[in-house]
């Protein structure tokens, strides 16, 4: 599918200090309404900490993001609609261990969006089917695999209705057997044309999957451009040089 | 007071009578020969001795019910303020923030009964209420300031993530609290709030200076009027025995129960 170029996320010259450790180093990107961006680079370079940043789940000392035209950093934008706009999958899961796992896609249905429990289990058992989990409806989070809670997660975000997901590192806490499952439920999410930003490791989704991709290193972007061009033909050695580690 | 280690348990609070796990084999048996021993040294007494141990048994048990009314009472409320004051010591802002923590503090640096006799006499003061009521929030108001330290460190026991994940489906803070934390910190904090239940129930025989009629209370006037003061407070201490026996028995129940359910 094609992106069409309507800015759907713009980061611009963000910077971010944890105490005197710089995190995040003027850093500027914009995502497009059905744009795939995949961010690499190795772990410290502040590619969790920018998508968090997205997400206002961490706060910015420098700069502005918006989301579909809200301004994230803005105090006078109510944090919760940008968030209801834009899911987010985290590399632990984070689901809900009190709830079932239809309960967990219908809370933040019935808390936040004020659907009714028939419509949002409806829309949860949907979902869930989607992923290929519907059996696991009633069951705690606790007894499904990795794989499976990560497919559920990201069915949760998913009831939400998000224009755009943020997936950080979703496949580096699973075992190798289950990576798979949960890059496919990736895949398709990509096909039918939703806007990702992904945080990863896994190169081959990266270059299957991404319209363009981010490097990052202490805190800024390195180098930017379309998997083609990233993965054969790198411009900076520091991108040389952890391609060559990691492939 | 006794430091108890329990290995479901992230927090341990000291006072209270040990909870009796399974795995703790002497402390099980330990369990067994007091509770069934003191049952048993109670009906040897009142039936063995009748002369004179029968109108102990008859005079005090007005006293029981007003001890557990003390504590059933101090315990909900203290509960209330712990819950309170404990999201206050992790509320961001400043001024809730400074005023739960001050509470606590302050508190828990000077001893109960000195409290008891301070907010006794102070409410006193300015209200007219039935003695039981202010010996209740008195109690309540002191064991609030301990919840509030089990409910804190019960919030805090829930992974980061947890909060994360709620806010990012668009909750607000409030209905995250509500809805994910909550629930779960309730089921970390049910054993420590257990033993605080056990602790009050024995610390609610200090009401009995504050002209509450409670157990120890009851056996005081027994034994002024009478001079059997051995044997008046032999039966105070079983019965206080048998009763904090049984119930640190109940939450060992509930406790195992809750660990099955996971």
């Amino acid at each position: 599918m094609m992106a069409v170029s309507r800015p759907m996320i713009e980061v611009s010259g963000v910077s971010k200090f944890f105490g005197a450790f710089q995190a995040l180093n003027d850093v500027s990107f914009t995502v497009n309404d059905g744009e795939k961006v995949v961010i690499i680079g190795p772990s410290g370079s502040g590619k969790s900490t920018i998508l968090r940043s997205i997400n206002c789940l961490e706060t910015i000392d420098r700069g502005r993001i918006s989301v579909g035209g809200m301004d994230v950093s803005d105090p006078k934008v109510d944090i919760c609609k940008v968030r209801e706009e834009v899911g987010m999958v985290f590399q632990s899961f984070n689901l809900f261990p009190h709830k079932t796992v239809l309960e967990n896609l219908t809370l933040a249905q019935t808390v936040v969006r004020k659907r009714s429990k028939k419509e949002a289990e409806e829309i949860a058992m949907a979902l869930l089917s989607k992923v290929n989990i519907a059996e696991k409806a009633s069951a705690f989070p606790a007894k499904l695999s990795g794989g499976q809670q990560q497919r559920v997660a990201i069915a949760r975000s998913l009831a939400m209705n998000p224009k755009a997901i943020l997936f950080d590192e979703p496949t580096s806490a699973l075992d190798p057997e289950m990576i798979g499952e949960v890059l496919d439920v990736m895949k398709t999410l990509a096909l039918e044309g939703m806007t990702m930003v992904v945080v990863t490791h896994e190169m081959g989704f990266a270059r299957e999957v991404a319209d363009r991709v981010i490097f990052m290193d202490h805190g800024r972007i390195v180098e930017e451009g379309t998997p083609e061009h990233f993965f054969t033909a790198p411009t900076h050695e520091r991108a040389k040089l952890f391609l060559s580690q990691i492939l | 007071m006794n430091e108890i280690n329990q290995p479901h348990t992230p927090i341990a609070v000291g006072d209270g009578a040990a909870i009796p796990h399974k795995s703790d084999a002497g402390l099980f048996t330990a369990w067994r020969i007091a509770f069934f021993g003191s049952i048993i040294l109670c009906l040897f007494l009142a039936f063995g001795r009748p002369d004179q141990y029968m109108a102990i048994f008859k005079f005090i048990p007005d006293g029981i019910v007003i001890t557990f009314k003390v504590t059933l009472g101090a315990i909900m409320l203290a509960i209330v303020f712990g819950l309170i004051a404990g999201l206050g010591r992790i509320s961001s802002n400043r001024l809730i923030n400074g005023t739960a923590s001050l509470y606590v503090e302050v508190i828990r640096g000077i001893p109960l009964l000195v409290q008891l006799f301070y907010i006794y006499y102070a409410l006193g003061r300015f209200v007219k209420i039935p003695d039981m009521f202010s010996a209740i929030i008195a109690m309540a108001f002191c064991y609030g300031a301990y919840m509030a330290e089990i409910f804190r460190a019960g919030i805090q026991s829930i992974p980061k993530g947890q909060m994360e994940a709620a806010l990012s489906l668009g909750m607000s803070r409030q209905q995250a609290m509500r809805q994910v934390i909550l629930p779960q910190a309730f089921k970390v904090v049910l054993p420590p709030i257990g033993n605080g239940f056990i602790a009050l129930l024995k610390d609610s025989s200090l009401v009995s200076i504050l002209a509450v009629s409670d157990l120890l209370r009851r056996g005081r006037e027994y034994a002024s009027e009478t001079f059997n003061y051995f044997e008046t407070y032999t039966v105070i201490a079983l019965i206080y025995l048998i009763m904090t026996l049984f119930f640190s028995k109940l939450i060992s129940i509930m406790e195992e129960r809750l660990n099955d359910g996971r």
